[in-house]
């Protein structure tokens, strides 16, 4: 229903905009109806600014952006807003989403006078509530209420309900729980699942791998701006491929496993921009060659659906 | 040896009354150890990692007896803790990219914080250049400014800083939240070296990341809306929790292999009180699955077995008082 095209994004950074920062580069993938598909990376790798784009918050530099045939680069106007009552993100901080000087509900009045002017207000007030209950929060609890009165898990809820207020399709989940605490962010999580069993799309922007692998589908994995393997979520962490998704699987702090002593090399990202494969300079891989700094690595299918970049994928 | 703490109560001063953010914390940090402090935002774990070492208004000192290697630290004097700060005992902060001062060179900075605890640079220079290669840090460093360094490597900085003069205890108050994976787990495994070669002689590690505790910590202290919930070693904290709220903060964590498909996780009902005017007797009482009439008095922190504390009165504490 989604799908990136070789999507790129450049920033014009510098005094005077002189210099130029590579953010995404060449990203393809899609996601289909009713899947959750984890896009993860460190920080600096991008995902966010796929998040973005995806939403129209910042513009594409090149590629394309189709969601259900539609090239969403070129929306404009009515279009446009409809292509948000289908598409709708919820972002990391839920305590700067609102306006603390105004009622938490204000946002979904917000709604209403954008998007259903038409709707008589007993009508919209059972629609509240309704999406409410469908993210698991007591309206008369929450309703009429500041911002500062709610905790983080309530705020973050509130706009998921938000989202569902609209018909939407497609959800940009941009870390949406790395702020919440342990006992309730799971709680969020297990929101998100339901909501995808209803048919609902959903984009999981994270860094947290063991969130990831708990609710999606399929994995994108991300660095510096390159997708560098990409596959159903049990092969891409079981079976990693590319050396740098060996190197963050080996990093996964477990309850059940002890680190093993890699003697692991502090990751550092290193800020030249290199013709070839980005992963270059800190790969552990020993038989770097030309194939690696000519040009950078396409994604090849190794196994079903599983696509890796690199010259020299280990196992399979 | 080792840090001992009995009773310490701290309140946050506010307009509307005070903020009962830690009461009553006893334990103790033996010399060597590694201690992981655990807990919900608003639990008070960084209330008491600080008061250990600056306390300062808004924060109250209410009462409670600190002693550090059998000498009791005057946690309340903020001036009479300048002795101890830095030499014995000291802090990584939260933010070390906030840490550092932005107008001055790393070894600039470094030589300015020595010589105000009146150390002189020479000497200290080359075991600082040691530190840094067991940190991976090439010496260059020392004529960098802060922003020319990446967040894992300004962390690490940090943390050479902090225990270049051999504290007996480390205050990290979440080193490795703001890192990626990879920084993570390097800059954790560096805690434990320090320990191992003696840079820090005792470490509290502040976090709310357990699978992080289970990697490096030598006992994991739980925490919950100011009061002490569990401490154990690390292994029987994870595998063999006796609070009911550790076992359900434990049980909530999802773990790469566990799938909302096959293993659904379910977190912890309701949300923690608010410390301005908490509930009497156990805070967790409201969100417990156990809770039942006793629970309206406070629990003590019980030892159930050698080095497991527990304060709860479904486990041990009732036993104790008969």
């Amino acid at each position: 229903m989604l799908k990136l095209d070789d999507v790129s994004k450049v920033y014009k950074v510098g005094t005077f905009g002189g210099k130029e920062l590579h953010a995404v580069r060449d990203v393809c993938f899609d996601v289909q109806d009713g899947e959750v598909v984890s896009l993860i990376g460190e920080s600096g790798s991008g995902k966010s600014t796929i998040g973005k784009m995806i939403l129209r918050l910042v513009s594409i530099t090149s590629g394309s952006i189709v969601f259900d045939g539609l090239d969403i680069a070129g929306l404009r106007g009515p279009a446009l807003k409809d292509y948000y009552r289908r598409v709708q993100g919820v972002f990391q901080d839920p305590f700067s989403s609102y306006n603390p000087i105004f009622k938490a509900d204000r946002t979904f009045r917000i709604i209403r006078d954008e998007f259903f002017p038409d709707v008589a207000l007993p009508v919209w007030n059972d629609k509240v509530d309704g999406s409410l209950r469908a993210v698991g929060l007591n309206p008369p609890d929450v309703l009429n209420k500041f911002p500062h009165q709610l905790s983080g898990g309530q705020l973050q809820r509130f706009l998921i309900a938000r989202a569902l207020l609209l018909d939407v399709r497609f959800l940009v989940a941009d870390e949406i729980i790395s702020m919440l605490d342990a006992s309730t962010r799971i709680d969020v999580l297990n929101l998100l699942a339901g909501l995808k069993a209803r048919g609902l799309s959903i984009l999981f922007i994270t860094h947290d791998l063991s969130l990831g692998y708990y609710i999606s589908e399929r994995a994108v994995m991300l660095y510096r701006g390159c997708v560098v393997e990409m596959g159903p979520t049990e092969k891409v962490f079981f079976n990693p491929l590319h050396p740098y998704t060996q190197t963050l699987m080996a990093c996964v702090p477990s309850l059940h496993e002890k680190w093993k002593k890699t003697g692991a090399e502090p990751g550092e990202i290193p800020s030249e921009v290199t013709t070839g494969c980005a992963y270059y300079n800190r790969c552990p891989v020993t038989q770097k060659d030309g194939c690696c700094t000519s040009a950078r690595p396409p994604l090849i299918e190794r196994e079903a659906g599983h696509y890796v970049a690199c010259c020299y994928a280990q196992g399979g | 040896m080792g840090l001992s703490v009995e009773n310490l109560t701290v309140y946050y001063q506010t307009l509307r009354g005070d903020v009962q953010a830690l009461e009553n914390a006893s334990f103790t940090v033996a010399d060597g150890e590694i201690m992981g402090l655990a807990g919900e935002s608003g639990c008070g774990k960084t209330t008491l990692g600080h008061s250990l070492i600056r306390l300062v208004p808004p924060m109250r000192f209410v009462g409670g007896r600190v002693t550090l290697n059998e000498e009791e630290l005057p946690i309340w004097d903020s001036e009479r803790m300048n002795e101890f700060r830095f030499k014995k005992i000291s802090i990584v902060p939260q933010y070390a990219m906030n840490a550092l001062n932005p107008t001055r060179k790393i070894g600039k900075m470094t030589q300015e914080l020595l010589a105000s605890r009146g150390v002189a640079w020479q000497e200290a220079l080359p075991e600082l250049k040691r530190r840094l290669d067991l940190v991976k840090l090439p010496h260059d460093v020392l004529d960098m400014y802060p922003f020319e360094l990446s967040g894992g490597m300004k962390q690490r900085m940090v943390m050479v800083i902090s225990t270049l003069l051999n504290p007996s205890l480390l205050i990290a108050d979440e080193i490795t939240s703001a890192l990626d994976v990879s920084s993570q787990k390097a800059c954790s495994e560096m805690l434990v070296e320090f320990r191992n070669q003696r840079c820090c002689h005792s470490a509290i590690v502040i976090t709310h990341d357990i699978s992080i505790l289970y990697q490096i910590a030598d006992s994991v202290l739980i925490m919950y809306a100011g009061q002490l919930a569990e401490k154990a070693s690390t292994e029987v904290v994870i595998h063999n929790p006796r609070h009911p709220y550790t076992r359900l903060l434990i049980s909530s964590l999802p773990t790469v292999g566990v799938r909302y498909a096959e293993t659904r996780l379910s977190g912890i009902p309701g949300s923690p009180p608010v410390l301005l005017n908490p509930p009497d007797g156990c805070r967790f009482r409201a969100r417990c699955p156990v809770a039942f009439d006793k629970c309206l008095q406070v629990p003590p922190l019980v030892e159930i077995e050698e080095g497991h504390f527990v304060a709860c009165w479904k486990e041990g504490a009732a036993d104790a008082e008969a």
